[in-house]
Formats: structure tokens, sequence, C-alpha cells
């Protein structure tokens, strides 16, 4: 280990509706751990129980601000300026989240850091902590890095395959906070969002099974489902297959939408339009299933077939139980 | 009700975008400019309350390099009242903060009751300025609105975000932002082409707004290389005739992807 490695690096972690830290939260200290020491941050009531979540997955300092959580933002931006102050950290790492781009745009306003959004990797060179970025679909890769100081980066949730060693005796410290008085919007109601199937979630999936124009209606992208189900894959959906209602609009992937990844990409009944290549291309292998030959998508397949999605799935889904059976 | 429209003019997402590998910005020469669809939305709430409200006033504020104009013009015919474009070849490259800086100094120029915007643009996606705008005009912020519901002394929405449903609220001024799930924006009319010519688009630099884009004590995010990535060629593609599902399984497990 270098003196480098044992710099602090900050992070910021989101939090579920009911307090725990949320998922991308192994990903952050993960990433926070290749390029030094991780100390996390929680803001929020009941902050302090949480400590211990942190430091298993990875923090070995967790920094802790009680506030209350009526104000929108506000609050963690005064935590998260308090922090950097007390650790003096090498970088500042938040999740690329609603929230967490929000604080972190706002933090780095505040104190004239230098941002970077959306990376899919953090890295050190000679001259310091560089962020990594996957632009325009995964078509371009850029590589970015303060003119000076300490920058500031969320990171594309999903997209961190490190992770970082659990520490059991974490130092918790419940850090002092001046508040900025600065106005935030207020928060009216939190409703968690029902978490109805068994699915894994589609952003950072392993895999994934996407429906389009083909499945035909709600009915026929039950079949998308069923494939799902049978790999163990989350559901994903074209824009047609949202605006038509197959789907629920939490499951688009591509320009606007969620932008996957995954080891395994299964596109039913997709044609391929730029904006859907955009949130998926990246994906290690590629299977394309589509009456229509010309369809676009078949040009980034791995494996295509030409046919009839109602045909050939449940055939597929026949033979993966049959040989999951046998 | 004074509102100001913040406005992007990206390269059209339906041909395929390019980035210069000299520069690494966004390659304009070659791509058609459009009005970033998003940002369209954001202006279609505030036409939305225009409607209602025949006092409301509506400008468009873009940063953007001198061809733009003409999707500024669009947002003029669509029905804004007024446009402001930040012309600088010293923005070129701008990261998000000099972006905001330089965007709240225009709003600021203009004066607003309310600051509107798209919640992340088509070709950055960094769905940060609006955040750092409102940090810079020290206003409270509401961002990735999927509904919105604006009166004369408040705006409230119900935001996405992971895990939850949030209904917030706050007084004006404030800046808020949208997302897709709001409605389209309509359709410029003949007459609102017309009327868009009769309307002004006053241009402004970064020096007019009193910001300075390399100052010694702001630390900017700068582009240490860029690459393409190899374009992804075709596999196998078979045609069903009869077992297609069986040759994709075994295809899977001997991948061991199923």
């Amino acid at each position: 280990m270098t003196d480098v490695h044992d710099a602090p690096i900050l992070v910021l972690l989101d939090r579920t509706p009911d307090g725990a830290p949320a998922a991308s939260s192994a990903e952050l200290l993960g990433a926070a751990a290749t390029i030094g020491t991780p100390v996390a941050l929680l803001v929020g009531p009941g902050a302090e129980t949480e400590a211990a979540a942190a430091g298993a997955l990875g923090a070995r300092r967790v920094l802790t601000v009680s506030t209350p959580a009526k104000t929108l933002g506000v609050p963690q931006v005064d935590a998260l300026a308090a922090a950097a102050r007390h650790v003096r950290p090498a970088a500042v790492l938040a999740a690329h989240s609603v929230e967490g781009r929000e604080v972190a745009a706002r933090y780095a306003v505040r104190t004239r850091s230098a941002l970077a959004v959306d990376a899919v990797r953090v890295s050190r060179d000679d001259e310091g902590i560089v962020s990594h970025h996957s632009v325009y679909g995964g078509t371009y890769l850029v590589d970015a890095a303060p003119t000076f100081g300490a920058p500031v980066i969320t990171v594309r949730p999903g997209e961190i395959d490190d992770r970082a060693p659990a520490v059991d005796d974490a130092a918790v410290e419940e850090i002092e906070v001046e508040d900025s008085g600065l106005p935030g919007a207020e928060i009216v109601a939190v409703e968690p969002v029902e978490v109805t199937s068994e699915r894994p979630e589609l952003r950072g999936a392993e895999k994934v099974v996407s429906g389009g124009r083909g499945l035909g209606s709600a009915e026929g992208f039950e079949l998308v489902e069923r494939l799902a189900d049978a790999l163990g894959a989350a559901v994903g959906a074209s824009r047609v297959a949202v605006d038509n209602g197959y789907a629920p609009a939490s499951a688009q992937v591509g320009q606007t939408g969620v932008s996957v990844s995954p080891r395994l990409y299964v596109a039913l009944g997709i044609s391929g339009a730029i904006q859907h290549r955009a949130g998926m291309q990246t994906a290690q292998t590629i299977v394309v299933v589509n009456n229509d030959a010309d369809a676009p998508l078949f040009e980034i397949a791995d494996f295509g077939v030409v046919g009839d999605v109602f045909e050939v799935v449940p055939q597929l889904v026949a033979a993966l139980e049959e040989r999951r059976g046998a | 009700m004074k509102i100001v429209v913040l406005m992007k003019v990206v390269p059209d997402t339906y041909v395929d975008r390019t980035l210069s590998l000299e520069t690494g910005l966004a390659d304009r020469a070659t791509a058609d400019l459009v009005l970033d669809e998003i940002d369209e939305r954001a202006l279609e709430v505030a036409l939305a309350h225009a409607d209602e409200d025949p006092e409301t006033e509506i400008v468009a504020v873009a940063m953007t390099p001198e061809p733009g104009v003409t999707s500024l013009r669009k947002a003029l015919a669509l029905g804004a009242t007024s446009a402001l474009q930040v012309v600088d070849d010293r923005l070129l490259g701008a990261d998000v903060v000099l972006t905001a800086e330089i965007l709240a100094a225009a709003v600021q120029h203009v004066g607003f009751d309310l600051v509107l915007a798209g919640d992340a643009s088509t070709d950055g996606s960094g769905g940060a300025v609006p955040a750092a705008v409102a940090e810079l005009l020290a206003l409270p912020c509401a961002t990735a609105l999927a509904e919105v519901e604006l009166t004369a002394t408040e705006v409230t929405g119900l935001r996405a975000s992971d895990g939850a449903t949030v209904r917030l609220t706050a007084p004006l001024p404030a800046v808020v932002s949208v997302t897709e799930a709001l409605p389209e924006a309509r359709m410029a009319g003949f007459k609102g082409i017309i009327a868009a010519k009769k309307k002004t688009i006053e241009t402004v630099s970064a020096t007019d707004l009193g910001v300075d884009p390399e100052p010694a004590d702001a630390a900017r995010s700068i582009m240490l290389a860029v690459a393409e990535r190899p374009a992804r060629t075709a596999g196998t593609k078979i045609v069903d005739r009869g077992d297609a599902g069986e040759q994709l399984a075994a295809f899977l497990l001997e991948n061991r992807l199923a």
C-alpha cells in the first residue's frame, strides 16, 4: 500500500425509504477502495444505526449527520461540505441517482470543485484521480480529470464490479454541521415503490430480457416475463412497448430510460432504433428474436433468430426448463 | 408570472452522433441540431400555464453556438415570448459547473419567477445542471418531477426516485426540472411561426453576463482522452425452421448464459 491509497475518499450514500444504505452503496464503496480509503457519509434520521451496514460494505470510517429529512437536498449538501472539511478527501463520490447527482452538483458549485458526472469507473494515474465515462450510449469512452483539487464524481449505478472488503470495526463519528440556511423544496409525502416481483432490478442486472412492438399487446408481453423468469433475468422494454402500455415506464431501456450493460441482453420483437441501442449496446452478449429480417438490431446481435417470437420463445423456455430438469 | 425555460440544442438522436476524436467535443458540424425533446416538454409546462394565465411571460434561454439560433426560433414559434442566446467561443466544451454559471447569470439577466428545465439532456445526460443552477441562485430546487402543478406562489410535484415516489413543494422563485413523463410539446402552428419572426432573440457573451470562463479559483473538469469503442459486429443469424428455440437454448447453455 502506497501513501496515495491511504487518501480518504468521501462517499455520500443514498438511503432507501426505510433508511438502509441504497443498493448503489456497495458499488460506491467498492469504487472508492480502488483509489483510496473509503469514508462513508450517512445523512438523515437514524444515520448512526446504519453505520455498521456501511462498514460491512467496506467503509473504514463512517460519518453520520442525523438531521431531519424534511427539506430536500440542502441538509445533504451542508453535511457533505462539513464532512469534506473534516476529512479533506482526495475525491468525493456519490451515486448518479436523482438524489445523489443533485447533492453532488450543489456541493461542487458551493466548493468550486470540479464535477464529473455519470462515471462508469474511477482510477488513479500519476497526477491524481481519473473518472471514466461511457458517452452516447457507449459509443465513446471519455476520461476526465479535475484541473486541480479533489474532484466530485457521480457514479452510474450498476456499473462497478469492485467490492471493498467488509470492515467490522469501522470508526463511527457524528459530525457537527453548520446549517447553510439555504431554502430547499419541502418533502410532503414519501411513498415507497412496492416491489411486487421476485425478479432482479433492471439497473445493474446480470441478464435482461426486453420486449418491443413485436409483442403486440400487454398479454403478449407476458412472454417476455416468462423468458425472464426462466433465465433469472430482469424485464426491460422498448419505448414503443412502454408508450403502448405493455410495460411500465420504469422498464424502459434506452437513451431516455435505463442504460444497461448486462452479460446477456435478449431483445424480443424490438427493431432497434438508435435510441434503444444507446441503452444496451454495451451488453456482453446480445440475442435478438424478430420476424423482420431487416431489423437493425440484428447488426449488433451475437445470436439472431429471424422468426415469430410466439413460436421461438415458448420453445426456448421449454428447452431451458427441460435441460434444467435433466 | 415570468418563466425562464433552459433549453439545450443537441445533435438529433435519429442519426448516429459523433464525438470529435481530436477535441472530444460533440461534432456539431455533421449533426442535425434540434431542441432537446426533454426541454420542449419543460417549455410545454410553461405554455400550458400561459394558456390558463395570459399574463405569463416565457423566456427561452440557451447556451449554444451561433447556428443554435434556429432552435430558439422554434421555441418562439411554439409560444415563448422572447429568447436569450449565450454565444461565446470560450464556452466550447464547458463543463457542468461552468454551464450552470452561465445559465444562472443568464436567468438573472432576464429576470424570473420560475426556472424550468429538462431533467437530463439526451446528449450529455448528466442531469446535474438544474441543481447546480439552483445552488448558484440560492433557490429551492425540485428536480426530476414527473408531475408539476404551478400556482402564483408555489410549485408542487411528484418525483420518482429510486425506491420511492416523493411529493414535493417549493415556494417561488424556484428551479424545477421535469422528466419525459410529462406531455410532449405542442406543434408549432403557421401563426406561431409567423409571430416568431417578430419576437426578440437577444444575444450575449460570457463577458456580457459577467462570467469568467477561466477563473483561477474554480476547478474545472477536463477531458484527458477520448476513444471510440470498436463497432459491434453481427454474429450468427438463423432463420427459424421450427427448431430456432432449441438452437438458441443450446447457444445460451454453451456460453453459460442460462
